[in-house]
């Protein structure tokens, strides 16, 4: 199989035989490169014997034609010429062989990345604001009447969102007060002050940690979520189709989940507020032998009528901040895979970013009113 | 020499719905064979079974001479090889470009110098009718009709003797869709491949094919070209006599 090489007075004679495909090209070009085509001034090539020939066959031979020729040898096909040449001749006749470079890779600075970054940046900032607004007129509209407000959508994105988020959300409340009322008890036992357990615990889970968890693993279950299902809806024309039918998609798709998951994460927090105080109940009472009823009623002394409140109020805020970057991102969406998965990344990654940002904001302004 | 493609006694069903019930198939090297049947008969479901995508409950799917509903993953490599398929929206690969879109197949079943790949996907892609520049574009970049030629230019990329093309006119203008017969033929005459293509269009089936198989009753019924069209069974009559296909059908029989 290959080639075999028959030196005569004309010239040189190549005898071509077997299979010419895909799976022997490597072997082929091989072959054809230990060919001298310097050493003949006429080469002749005999096809008679090939018993199968595809293109990727034929393009070896012929990159060899091309590079016999080069050298100056007169180069002739004993025969009929094979049609995958001419075929391939006839492809690649007019226009350059191989295609422009890319015109990113040039550009390919440290200082044109940064100009690239930033100009994104900026676009995504512009974006942002412009879907801000959009949400917010509609969201405006529906408050005064103008356009409906759809509870059976909002129902389903509470029982998406909320209902079926409760067992993990109980449980890592649950694990978490466990984990700060017996990292604080080893502290504090030394100290002799084993009660201020129950107040770090209570005024942990309610002020900071039951908010803010329930609202992390949110973002990380809708805020995901709405990324992937508005991406996916972009990607199958649908929102284009909600447009072209002059249904406003902000009302139908974005305003629903945004007020579905304003209901539920407030009664997610709500939830792991009560776990969370049963996990540090349950830990008092086994680790410290501290009786059930000294828990609550320290629990009861050590907390603010506020302290409860502090901690609820931000959750509809962060509920809303996690929609608003589920469904941007979403609804960003255009052409591809990837990019849909680029962007459900972006809507979480940016969802717990904003959470954290807004907890924090939420600390400073609480110091300044005293809560 | 074993036919192309066979397909015996083959039976598909879902739960209660019987899809296939004793379908025969057989197809010969460098045939262009139209597979035609209304919505729902099945005609998917046979391409799927065909490529191994899904097993049969019963019967026999034979590429080249080897029953593929009884061969492993490992087994049915090399013969996958041998075939390439143009799904009907494409599927190219949206996060790689055209280019690598061509070259994935060789990568995964060759072993090519990085040279030869670039040269060999690009002559592929210059094979179906796109311009080079084509080449560095992402599935998203092209409009339907170079989607449609893409995907037949990956189909080739492994140098296939068989080629299924699914519904390759749908969602093209009959321009562009003419163009797309006549590029199928090009292919057909110059790679001596045997086609096989699921279609909907009359103007395709008679400009391109040469036996065709219906899809009727969850079995086939195929004959050549000039024959099916005198088929008595009613769907047949109906679409190949129907308003849309008079004057085709008048045309092929040359009257």
């Amino acid at each position: 199989m290959g080639v075999e090489v028959r030196r005569s007075a004309q010239g040189v004679t190549l005898e071509l035989s077997g299979e010419w495909g895909a799976r022997e090209l490597t072997d082929l070009e091989a072959q054809l490169a230990a060919v001298d085509v310097h050493a003949a001034r006429e080469l002749r090539i005999a096809t008679a014997g090939v018993t199968r020939l595809d293109l990727s066959g034929a393009w070896v031979l012929r990159e060899f034609v091309r590079r016999a020729r080069a050298a100056g040898a007169a180069v002739s096909f004993q025969g009929e010429l094979p049609d995958q040449l001419r075929l391939i001749d006839e492809t690649l006749k007019d226009a350059p062989a191989t295609p422009a470079p890319d015109a990113a890779a040039e550009a390919s600075g440290a200082l044109s990345a940064i100009g690239r970054y930033a100009v994104a940046f900026g676009r995504d900032l512009v974006l942002g604001l412009a879907f801000l607004g959009r949400a917010t007129s509609v969201a405006l509209a529906s408050a005064g009447g103008r356009a409906r407000l759809r509870p059976i959508s909002i129902a389903r994105h509470v029982y998406d969102t909320g209902i079926t988020a409760m067992p993990i959300v109980a449980l890592i409340a649950f694990l978490i007060s466990v984990i700060i009322a017996y990292m604080s008890a080893q502290q504090l036992r030394g100290l002799g002050a084993d009660i201020y357990v129950v107040d770090l615990v209570a005024i942990g889970v309610l002020r900071e940690l039951g908010v803010l968890l329930t609202s992390i693993i949110v973002a990380g279950r809708s805020g995901s979520s709405f990324a992937a299902e508005l991406g996916s809806m972009e990607l199958n024309q649908e929102v284009d189709a909600l447009t072209a039918t002059a249904v406003n998609p902000y009302e139908v798709l974005v305003l629903p989940r945004l007020l579905g998951l304003a209901v539920a994460l407030p009664l997610l927090t709500i939830i792991a507020d009560l776990v969370g105080l049963t996990g540090g109940a349950l830990l008092c009472r086994y680790l410290l032998d501290m009786p059930l009823t000294q828990y609550v009623s320290r629990v009861n002394y050590a907390i603010s009528p506020s302290t409860f409140w502090v901690g609820l109020l931000k959750a509809p805020v962060f509920a809303v901040l996690i929609g608003m970057a589920g469904c941007f991102h979403g609804m960003r969406v255009r052409g591809s895979a990837r990019e849909l998965g680029r962007q459900v990344t972006q809507a979480v990654v940016q969802a717990i970013f904003l959470v954290i940002l807004a907890d924090a904001l939420f600390a400073v302004l609480f110091m300044k009113m005293d809560l | 020499m074993y036919p192309a493609l066979e397909v015996r006694g083959l039976v598909n069903r879902f739960g209660e719905q019987v899809v296939h019930d004793g379908l025969d198939m057989e197809v010969q090297p460098d045939e262009v064979f139209g597979i035609v049947g209304s919505s729902g008969s099945g005609k998917s479901v046979l391409l799927r079974t065909i490529l191994g995508l899904q097993r049969p409950q019963a019967g026999t799917v034979r590429i080249d001479g080897s029953d593929i509903t009884r061969l492993s993953e490992a087994q049915l490599r090399p013969i996958k090889a041998r075939y390439g398929v143009a799904f009907q929206q494409g599927a190219l690969y949206s996060a790689l470009t055209l280019l690598q879109n061509v070259q994935l197949p060789m990568i995964e079943h060759l072993d090519l110098p990085a040279a030869a790949l670039d040269e060999l996907a690009l002559l592929k892609i210059r094979l179906v009718g796109l311009p080079a520049e084509a080449a560095r574009k992402y599935p998203a970049e092209l409009s339907g009709g170079m989607v449609k030629r893409a995907a037949i230019a990956r189909a080739l990329a492994l140098d296939p003797t068989l080629l299924f093309l699914d519904e390759p006119t749908s969602g093209l203008d009959p321009v562009s869709a003419a163009a797309f017969d006549d590029l199928v033929l090009y292919l057909q005459q110059h790679l001596k491949l045997t086609i096989v293509m699921i279609t909907h269009d009359l103007d395709s089936i008679f400009r391109t094919c040469n036996r065709v198989g219906v899809i009727v009753d969850k079995r086939m019924e195929s004959d050549t070209l000039e024959r099916i069209v005198d088929h008595p069974n009613p769907w047949i009559q109906a679409y190949f006599h129907g308003e849309r296909a008079r004057a085709r059908t008048g045309a092929a029989r040359g009257t």
